[in-house]
Protein backbone atom coordinates (compact mmCIF):
# COMPACT_ATOMS: atom_id res chain seq x y z
CA UNK A 1 0.00 0.00 0.00
CA UNK A 2 2.89 2.47 1.07
CA UNK A 3 4.59 1.42 -2.04
CA UNK A 4 1.10 2.21 -4.03
CA UNK A 5 0.72 5.83 -2.59
CA UNK A 6 4.77 6.70 -3.29
CA UNK A 7 4.05 5.45 -6.79
CA UNK A 8 1.14 7.72 -7.01
CA UNK A 9 3.07 10.11 -6.19
CA UNK A 10 6.24 9.71 -8.60
CA UNK A 11 3.17 9.24 -11.02
CA UNK A 12 2.03 13.17 -10.55
CA UNK A 13 4.96 14.71 -9.64
CA UNK A 14 7.61 13.36 -12.34
CA UNK A 15 5.27 15.37 -15.32
CA UNK A 16 5.03 18.83 -13.36
CA UNK A 17 9.44 18.54 -12.75
CA UNK A 18 9.39 18.36 -16.56
CA UNK A 19 6.85 21.27 -17.17
CA UNK A 20 9.13 23.59 -14.66
CA UNK A 21 12.20 22.50 -16.28
CA UNK A 22 11.45 23.43 -19.58
CA UNK A 23 10.18 26.72 -18.47
CA UNK A 24 13.32 27.12 -16.39
CA UNK A 25 15.26 26.23 -19.73
CA UNK A 26 12.87 29.31 -21.57
CA UNK A 27 13.43 31.59 -19.01
CA UNK A 28 17.23 31.46 -18.90
CA UNK A 29 17.71 31.15 -22.46
CA UNK A 30 15.59 34.57 -22.85
CA UNK A 31 17.20 36.10 -20.18
CA UNK A 32 20.58 35.17 -21.40
CA UNK A 33 19.76 37.01 -24.73
CA UNK A 34 18.59 40.50 -22.42
CA UNK A 35 21.34 42.58 -21.71
CA UNK A 36 21.13 44.41 -18.35
CA UNK A 37 21.22 48.08 -19.58
CA UNK A 38 22.16 49.35 -15.41
CA UNK A 39 25.53 46.91 -15.73
CA UNK A 40 27.32 47.39 -19.13
CA UNK A 41 28.75 43.84 -20.80
CA UNK A 42 26.90 41.51 -18.31
CA UNK A 43 23.01 40.00 -19.66
CA UNK A 44 20.26 39.86 -17.44
CA UNK A 45 20.50 35.84 -16.08
CA UNK A 46 24.22 36.80 -14.98
CA UNK A 47 23.07 39.96 -13.22
CA UNK A 48 21.97 40.15 -9.74
CA UNK A 49 21.19 43.75 -9.80
CA UNK A 50 17.86 45.72 -9.08
CA UNK A 51 16.68 46.06 -12.64
CA UNK A 52 17.94 42.42 -14.03
CA UNK A 53 16.03 40.94 -11.03
CA UNK A 54 12.78 42.87 -12.16
CA UNK A 55 13.76 41.90 -15.32
CA UNK A 56 13.53 38.36 -14.65
CA UNK A 57 10.04 38.79 -12.74
CA UNK A 58 9.00 40.07 -15.76
CA UNK A 59 9.76 37.21 -18.27
CA UNK A 60 8.47 34.89 -15.54
CA UNK A 61 5.11 36.64 -15.48
CA UNK A 62 5.14 36.86 -19.78
CA UNK A 63 5.89 33.29 -19.81
CA UNK A 64 2.92 31.93 -17.76
CA UNK A 65 0.73 34.35 -19.92
CA UNK A 66 1.39 32.08 -22.70
CA UNK A 67 3.48 34.75 -24.85
CA UNK A 68 6.70 33.31 -27.41
CA UNK A 69 10.07 33.62 -27.02
CA UNK A 70 9.93 36.12 -29.82
CA UNK A 71 6.90 38.15 -28.68
CA UNK A 72 8.46 38.76 -25.26
CA UNK A 73 11.98 40.00 -27.04
CA UNK A 74 9.57 41.86 -28.89
CA UNK A 75 7.63 43.71 -25.66
CA UNK A 76 11.41 44.35 -24.34
CA UNK A 77 12.52 45.99 -27.44
CA UNK A 78 8.82 48.10 -26.99
CA UNK A 79 10.08 48.94 -24.14
CA UNK A 80 13.57 49.82 -24.21
CA UNK A 81 14.89 49.50 -27.68
CA UNK A 82 17.27 47.16 -29.88
CA UNK A 83 19.87 47.31 -27.35
CA UNK A 84 18.60 45.21 -25.01
CA UNK A 85 18.75 42.16 -27.11
CA UNK A 86 21.83 40.36 -27.92
CA UNK A 87 21.21 38.97 -30.81
CA UNK A 88 19.66 41.91 -32.91
CA UNK A 89 17.35 41.09 -35.68
CA UNK A 90 17.56 42.75 -39.54
CA UNK A 91 16.62 45.66 -39.67
CA UNK A 92 18.15 48.61 -40.82
CA UNK A 93 20.40 49.74 -38.42
CA UNK A 94 22.26 46.29 -38.30
CA UNK A 95 21.99 45.27 -42.49
CA UNK A 96 25.57 46.32 -42.32
CA UNK A 97 26.34 43.91 -40.19
CA UNK A 98 24.32 40.55 -41.23
CA UNK A 99 25.01 41.74 -45.34
CA UNK A 100 28.94 42.74 -44.81
CA UNK A 101 30.24 39.44 -44.54
CA UNK A 102 28.07 37.63 -46.91
CA UNK A 103 29.41 40.23 -49.36
CA UNK A 104 32.72 40.20 -48.34
CA UNK A 105 32.88 36.26 -49.24
CA UNK A 106 31.19 37.09 -52.52
CA UNK A 107 33.51 39.67 -53.25
CA UNK A 108 36.80 37.67 -52.28
CA UNK A 109 35.59 34.44 -53.66
CA UNK A 110 34.69 36.26 -57.18
CA UNK A 111 38.64 37.31 -56.63
CA UNK A 112 39.59 33.71 -55.75
CA UNK A 113 38.00 32.55 -58.83
CA UNK A 114 39.35 34.78 -61.49
CA UNK A 115 42.80 35.27 -60.36
CA UNK A 116 43.45 31.24 -59.52
CA UNK A 117 40.25 29.17 -61.58
CA UNK A 118 40.18 31.16 -64.50
CA UNK A 119 43.57 31.48 -65.49
CA UNK A 120 44.31 28.08 -65.31
CA UNK B 1 43.78 46.63 -67.17
CA UNK B 2 42.80 43.37 -65.67
CA UNK B 3 45.50 43.86 -63.25
CA UNK B 4 44.44 46.45 -62.20
CA UNK B 5 41.04 46.07 -61.33
CA UNK B 6 41.99 43.23 -58.42
CA UNK B 7 44.39 45.61 -56.28
CA UNK B 8 41.45 49.07 -56.87
CA UNK B 9 38.71 46.39 -55.88
CA UNK B 10 41.11 45.41 -53.08
CA UNK B 11 41.82 48.63 -51.90
CA UNK B 12 38.01 49.57 -52.27
CA UNK B 13 36.82 46.50 -49.93
CA UNK B 14 39.56 47.71 -47.17
CA UNK B 15 38.88 51.20 -47.43
CA UNK B 16 34.86 50.67 -46.86
CA UNK B 17 35.79 48.33 -43.91
CA UNK B 18 38.25 50.49 -42.52
CA UNK B 19 35.49 53.36 -42.58
CA UNK B 20 32.38 51.10 -40.92
CA UNK B 21 35.01 50.21 -37.81
CA UNK B 22 36.33 54.26 -38.20
CA UNK B 23 32.42 55.18 -37.92
CA UNK B 24 31.62 52.04 -35.07
CA UNK B 25 34.91 54.01 -32.87
CA UNK B 26 33.03 57.28 -32.55
CA UNK B 27 30.16 55.48 -31.40
CA UNK B 28 29.64 55.52 -28.14
CA UNK B 29 29.90 52.42 -26.25
CA UNK B 30 27.62 53.86 -23.48
CA UNK B 31 24.36 53.23 -23.35
CA UNK B 32 21.72 56.45 -24.41
CA UNK B 33 18.67 55.95 -23.83
CA UNK B 34 16.17 57.64 -25.95
CA UNK B 35 14.66 60.07 -23.42
CA UNK B 36 12.15 61.78 -25.84
CA UNK B 37 10.11 59.53 -27.22
CA UNK B 38 5.77 60.05 -27.10
CA UNK B 39 4.57 56.87 -25.90
CA UNK B 40 1.59 55.82 -24.40
CA UNK B 41 1.26 55.42 -20.13
CA UNK B 42 1.55 51.59 -19.84
CA UNK B 43 -1.61 49.91 -18.51
CA UNK B 44 -1.36 48.15 -14.93
CA UNK B 45 -3.13 47.47 -11.93
CA UNK B 46 -1.13 48.61 -8.55
CA UNK B 47 -2.00 49.42 -4.90
CA UNK B 48 -2.40 52.78 -3.61
CA UNK B 49 0.43 53.67 -1.05
CA UNK B 50 -1.60 55.11 2.42
CA UNK B 51 -4.84 53.10 2.09
CA UNK B 52 -3.25 49.72 0.05
CA UNK B 53 -6.73 49.52 -2.05
CA UNK B 54 -5.65 48.38 -5.49
CA UNK B 55 -6.11 51.18 -7.94
CA UNK B 56 -5.86 51.20 -12.19
CA UNK B 57 -3.50 53.49 -13.85
CA UNK B 58 -6.62 54.42 -15.64
CA UNK B 59 -8.08 56.49 -13.06
CA UNK B 60 -4.62 57.88 -12.20
CA UNK B 61 -3.61 59.47 -15.42
CA UNK B 62 -6.76 61.56 -16.75
CA UNK B 63 -6.25 63.41 -20.39
CA UNK B 64 -5.83 66.72 -20.72
CA UNK B 65 -3.65 67.29 -17.67
CA UNK B 66 0.26 66.93 -17.01
CA UNK B 67 1.70 64.61 -14.39
CA UNK B 68 5.25 64.26 -13.11
CA UNK B 69 5.76 60.48 -12.34
CA UNK B 70 8.56 60.06 -10.28
CA UNK B 71 10.12 56.65 -9.35
CA UNK B 72 11.37 57.22 -5.85
CA UNK B 73 12.65 55.13 -2.81
CA UNK B 74 13.65 55.78 0.93
CA UNK B 75 16.72 53.77 0.33
CA UNK B 76 17.63 55.54 -2.80
CA UNK B 77 20.19 58.66 -1.75
CA UNK B 78 19.53 60.68 -5.09
CA UNK B 79 16.32 60.79 -4.17
CA UNK B 80 16.43 62.58 -1.14
CA UNK B 81 18.33 64.89 -2.93
CA UNK B 82 15.97 65.54 -5.23
CA UNK B 83 12.70 65.65 -3.16
CA UNK B 84 13.64 69.28 -2.25
CA UNK B 85 12.92 70.06 -5.89
CA UNK B 86 9.57 68.13 -5.94
CA UNK B 87 8.17 69.73 -3.08
CA UNK B 88 9.33 73.51 -5.04
CA UNK B 89 7.50 72.25 -8.01
CA UNK B 90 4.59 71.08 -6.23
CA UNK B 91 3.80 74.43 -4.63
CA UNK B 92 5.08 76.71 -7.26
CA UNK B 93 2.83 75.43 -10.09
CA UNK B 94 -0.16 73.26 -10.93
CA UNK B 95 1.44 70.38 -12.24
CA UNK B 96 0.09 67.13 -10.30
CA UNK B 97 3.30 64.62 -9.25
CA UNK B 98 2.28 60.91 -9.01
CA UNK B 99 4.55 58.75 -6.62
CA UNK B 100 5.99 55.24 -7.97
CA UNK B 101 7.30 53.92 -4.77
CA UNK B 102 9.88 51.45 -5.88
CA UNK B 103 10.78 48.21 -4.41
CA UNK B 104 10.74 49.95 -0.53
CA UNK B 105 9.57 48.75 2.49
CA UNK B 106 6.46 50.78 3.52
CA UNK B 107 7.07 51.20 7.07
CA UNK B 108 10.56 53.63 6.06
CA UNK B 109 8.88 55.28 3.42
CA UNK B 110 6.43 56.68 5.01
CA UNK B 111 9.61 57.87 7.58
CA UNK B 112 10.74 59.33 4.36
CA UNK B 113 7.95 61.61 3.63
CA UNK B 114 7.63 62.40 7.16
CA UNK B 115 10.97 63.78 7.09
CA UNK B 116 11.49 65.66 3.56
CA UNK B 117 7.48 66.21 2.86
CA UNK B 118 4.81 65.12 0.41
CA UNK B 119 4.98 66.48 -3.13
CA UNK B 120 3.10 63.69 -4.67
CA UNK B 121 -0.63 64.32 -5.17
CA UNK B 122 -0.91 60.33 -5.33
CA UNK B 123 1.53 57.23 -4.68
CA UNK B 124 1.38 53.98 -6.00
CA UNK B 125 3.15 51.32 -5.24
CA UNK B 126 5.75 49.08 -7.00
CA UNK B 127 7.20 46.02 -5.19
CA UNK B 128 8.89 43.97 -7.53
CA UNK B 129 9.84 46.57 -9.53
CA UNK B 130 7.50 45.26 -12.76
CA UNK B 131 5.52 48.48 -13.00
CA UNK B 132 8.39 49.93 -13.34
CA UNK B 133 9.46 47.62 -16.32
CA UNK B 134 6.61 48.60 -17.92
CA UNK B 135 7.38 52.03 -18.02
CA UNK B 136 10.77 51.68 -19.93
CA UNK B 137 12.38 52.90 -16.23
CA UNK B 138 16.09 51.57 -15.42
CA UNK B 139 16.08 52.23 -11.31
CA UNK B 140 15.57 55.01 -9.12
CA UNK B 141 15.02 58.14 -9.30
CA UNK B 142 13.60 58.63 -12.88
CA UNK B 143 10.90 60.90 -13.69
CA UNK B 144 8.40 61.01 -16.57
CA UNK B 145 6.14 64.11 -18.17
CA UNK B 146 3.16 63.08 -18.97
CA UNK B 147 0.50 64.80 -21.14
CA UNK B 148 -2.32 63.82 -22.34
CA UNK B 149 -1.49 59.68 -21.45
CA UNK B 150 1.49 60.31 -23.37
CA UNK B 151 5.24 60.22 -22.39
CA UNK B 152 6.53 63.58 -23.33
CA UNK B 153 10.06 62.65 -21.73
CA UNK B 154 11.94 61.10 -19.46
CA UNK B 155 14.00 62.17 -16.41
CA UNK B 156 16.78 59.09 -16.11
CA UNK B 157 18.85 59.78 -12.52
CA UNK B 158 17.83 62.65 -10.17
CA UNK B 159 16.11 66.43 -10.80
CA UNK B 160 18.46 69.09 -10.67
CA UNK B 161 16.98 73.33 -10.87
CA UNK B 162 18.00 72.89 -14.62
CA UNK B 163 16.17 69.72 -15.19
CA UNK B 164 13.16 71.53 -12.98
CA UNK B 165 13.97 74.65 -15.20
CA UNK B 166 12.92 73.05 -18.36
CA UNK B 167 9.88 71.05 -16.98
CA UNK B 168 8.44 74.37 -15.79
CA UNK B 169 9.02 75.75 -19.62
CA UNK B 170 7.83 72.92 -21.27
CA UNK B 171 4.21 72.63 -18.76
CA UNK B 172 3.63 76.44 -19.59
Amino acid sequence: MKFLKFFLIVIILFPLSIVNAEENDKRNKITKNLRCLICQGQSVYDSDSEFANSLKIVVDKKLQEGLSEDQIYEYFKTKYGEWILYDPGLNKNTYILWLLPILIFLIGGAIIYKTFIVKK
Amino acid sequence: MKNKILPFSVIIIFGIIFFIFYKGLEDTKIYTPDVNTKKEIPVFNTKEFFSGENVKSLSIFEVDKVYLLNIWSSWCVPCRQEHPLLMNLNLENKLNIIGMNYKDNLKNAENFLKELGNPYKEIFIDLDGTIAIEWGAYGVPESFLIYNNKIIKKYIGPLNQELVDEINLLIK
